[in-house]
């Protein structure tokens, strides 16, 4: 014990010197969730941000807002583009992240190059967010192939449909990392569903035991398809969970982007600087069906929709930054332009018919094709010769 | 002390002392952690007891606990940060302890394991190696003794291995951890203690200076013979080689072919085998219902089928869970269910 009294860095000790709170007060999220601009775009004073001593935050410079302005209105448009190419036909199906874009905004810009970004199927904005072109997102839902992207080009891991597998990858990459001695942080979405898959008990524990820079993010938009938390856990909130594991667990208003970049930011410098995970909560809402398969009215009335419309995210920003004057009319304009460009290109890209070699079918199901899979590829390559050469 | 560290017999040369299919094993992950700083060993009970079989023994004492951990006990999660550390750059051979305690495992590896190279279009690959100690014969207790392969090869984007010899177990491993390829490596529980005369030293100096020929994903001959094939793998290979050996008394000469590797498979082998003697029995512990063996005799039966003489024989285990310690040898293919099943392939004789 002696040793970790000199070292004042480490921040539970910091905070319980500090503060005069224990290990456990310290991990355990604040009574409320952080909040540092109201719905009405209103900054609020520190007393009112939810925060109690050990969880401060700072207000992420003007530049920086504004930054992320620009991503959330992109990340807007793009949900309601590919909705709107799902209803053209063009797409099969698209998890929409509409009302939960300050979540995804914000996920992909408090990490730095190198780190990794752990995603969902849902997380579309903040794969773009992080680097990877919109289109290239978009192969899975399109039915094209998979995963449309190299994982390895922008550190983003491969969106997929099993829920809360991707933690444990996450915390492989940060463990590899620890073992030669690279400082990079991985960050790791999951939704409330999520966290009663077996696989988020595992994953929590691995990176707390072995003390892995693991920002493990759940946004809780309130449902798993029709399921509402109360029937998902009987936790005072997903944050609590953090505590059983050792690690510090935080809530944060999830349609509040200031306050999810002062707190994910910090997760991240604390992991990064730590070496250690942390769980944040972010308090949001789907505001569209899980997918367009979904029939939304036969679990949730409309009166709670239109609720969360008030705390919308973007309106939020938009009104917080302009009263801030850190947004005027010009940028406005400017942004609202490099959006539609954005959904421009996608809707051009997702237009266009590409064409998928039914051949390559065989060609990464290993690194080298067993005699199997080469036999298998002639069959196909015969049956699509006869095709061609059919009257 | 570390079995590599066993000090040989007085009056023995390393080289003349009889090696064991655990230590050949436990030789080949010390060899690959030696060779590629990029291997790195984890999963239950690994690191300090160096495994409850002591394959993985002295090796966190030698490499140090980066190279070699213990995890906490989570197969899910073992396989599933497998996946994340072999995306970044390392090569990770984990240890499931049972065959059945690999089943929380399975979505991670049927799932992610799997596709990952497929999903990614090539981009990723994942060299991971699941070690698995599988199979029966040594009385364990419910749990301690499934033949899971047929599920693992089912699964498109795993390799699936399974050695029967000591020399396979040093070098099939190697050539597992080698492989850019996940491999399910399928270590059968009863051989761990079996010997053979081979110098591992001139084992790791073969493999490491190893001629561009293949091994990887071929059958071998393991007993040539005239008259009949039997086709088997893993922990059947002794049982049909002893049966062949019985045979031979009795005058017919059984050619037993090891197959070594289920996935890939080695048609040309087995064809080139079952060609010449016409007749074929199919042994393999595993219950024979959707089983490998199965999926072997539908294979000869399509390649083959002119050059049959009798309809293909399988003995396999019964279709039943595994049996309790006391009930196993009424389960496990023995020599003498084998030999009546040569007996029942239309002899003309």
């Amino acid at each position: 014990m002696s040793q970790t009294v000199e070292t004042p860095e480490d921040p539970i000790l910091r905070a319980s010197q500090t503060f005069g709170i224990t290990p456990e007060q310290y991990m355990l999220p604040a009574r409320g969730e952080i909040r540092m601009v109201d719905p009405t775009g209103r900054l609020l004073p520190a007393e009112e941000q939810g925060t109690e001593p050990g969880h401060e935050y700072p207000l992420p410079a003007g530049d920086v807002l504004l930054g992320a302005y620009e991503k959330l209105v992109v990340g807007r448009r793009v949900n309601d583009q590919n909705s709107a190419l799902v209803r053209q036909g063009r797409m099969a199906v698209y998890p929409s992240s509409h009302g939960q874009e300050a979540c995804q905004v914000a996920a992909a810009l408090c990490l730095k190059e190198g780190d990794w970004l752990f995603p969902t199927y849902r997380d579309t904005v903040a794969v773009m967010t992080k680097g990877v072109r919109p289109l290239d997102v978009m192969s899975i839902f399109r039915g094209e192939w998979h995963g449309g992207y190299d994982p390895h080009e922008h550190h983003v891991g491969i969106q997929s449909t099993p829920l809360t597998t991707q933690l444990l990858h996450a915390v492989g990459v940060a463990h590899a990392a620890k073992l030669r001695g690279e400082d990079t942080v991985v960050l790791a979405m999951c939704g409330d569903g999520a966290t009663s898959e077996g696989d988020f008990h595992e994953a929590l524990n691995f990176a707390a035991v072995f003390k892995l820079p693991v920002v493990f993010f759940v946004q809780n938009n309130g449902y798993a398809i029709s399921v509402p938390l109360s029937q998902q856990s009987a936790a005072p909130s997903l944050a609590h969970k953090a505590v059983g594991y050792g690690m510090a667990g935080e809530r944060v208003d999830g349609n509040d982007l200031v306050a999810l970049l002062a707190t994910l930011g910090r997760a991240v410098d604390l992991a990064r600087s730590e070496s250690e995970p942390l769980l944040v909560e972010a308090h949001t809402y789907r505001m569209q069906a899980h997918t367009n398969a979904d029939d939304a009215t036969r679990y949730r009335d409309d009166a709670e929709v239109q609720e969360w419309i008030a705390k919308d995210p973007v309106t939020r920003m938009r009104a917080y930054l302009a009263g801030e004057g850190l947004l005027d009319d010009a940028a406005e304009q400017r942004i609202a332009a490099a959006a539609e460009d954005v959904a421009a290109a996608l809707r051009d890209g997702m237009n266009a018919d590409v064409q998928v070699d039914p051949r390559e079918l065989f060609r990464h199901v290993y690194t080298e094709q067993t005699p199997q899979l080469a036999e298998q590829e002639q069959i196909l390559a015969a049956e699509l010769a006869r095709e061609e050469t059919a009257p | 002390m570390s079995t590599l560290q066993a000090p040989a017999p007085s009056g023995q040369t390393p080289a003349a002392r009889p090696a064991t299919f655990a230590q050949a094993l436990n030789t080949a992950l010390a060899d690959a952690l030696t060779a590629d700083d990029a291997v790195v060993v984890f999963g239950e009970d690994v690191g300090t007891l160096g495994g409850v079989f002591r394959i993985t023994d002295g090796l966190t004492q030698r490499f140090g606990r980066t190279r070699c951990f213990d995890t906490p006990l989570a197969e899910s999660g073992i396989a599933g940060m497998a996946v994340g550390m072999a995306m970044n750059r390392m090569r990770p051979v984990i240890e499931m302890q049972f065959d059945a305690f690999a089943y929380p495992a399975f979505e991670q590896i049927a799932s992610h394991i799997a596709k990952m190279h497929n999903r990614t279009r090539g981009a990723v690959t994942l060299p991971i190696v699941i070690r698995i100690p599988y199979a029966g014969g040594i009385g364990g207790v419910e749990h301690h003794c499934d033949s899971s392969e047929a599920y693992y090869a089912h699964t498109p984007g795993l390799k699936v291995f399974t050695p029967a010899t000591v020399e396979d177990a040093y070098l099939m491993l190697r050539e597992a951890i080698d492989s850019d390829d996940p491999v399910v490596f399928f270590e059968p529980k009863k051989l761990y203690w079996s010997k053979a005369p081979v110098d591992l030293a001139e084992l790791r100096d073969r493999y490491e200076n190893r001629a561009p020929e293949r091994r990887e994903g071929r059958a071998v001959v393991a007993r040539t013979g005239q008259d009949a094939t039997i086709l088997t793998y893993g922990p059947s290979v002794p049982t049909a080689l002893a049966a062949a050996a019985a045979a031979e008394a009795e005058g017919r000469s059984l050619e037993v072919v090891d197959l070594r590797s289920i996935v890939p498979f080695d048609d040309e082998t087995v064809a080139a085998s079952v060609r010449r003697t016409g007749r074929v029995v199919v042994v393999a512990e595993a219950p024979g219902f959707a089983s490998v063996a199965a999926e072997i005799v539908a294979r000869v039966q399509e390649r083959c089928f002119h050059s049959l003489a009798a309809p293909v024989r399988r003995v396999t285990g019964f279709d039943i869970p595994y049996p309790s310690p006391k009930l196993e040898e009424y389960y496990l293919p023995s020599v003498d269910r084998i030999l009546d099943a040569v007996d029942d392939l239309q002899w003309e004789d």
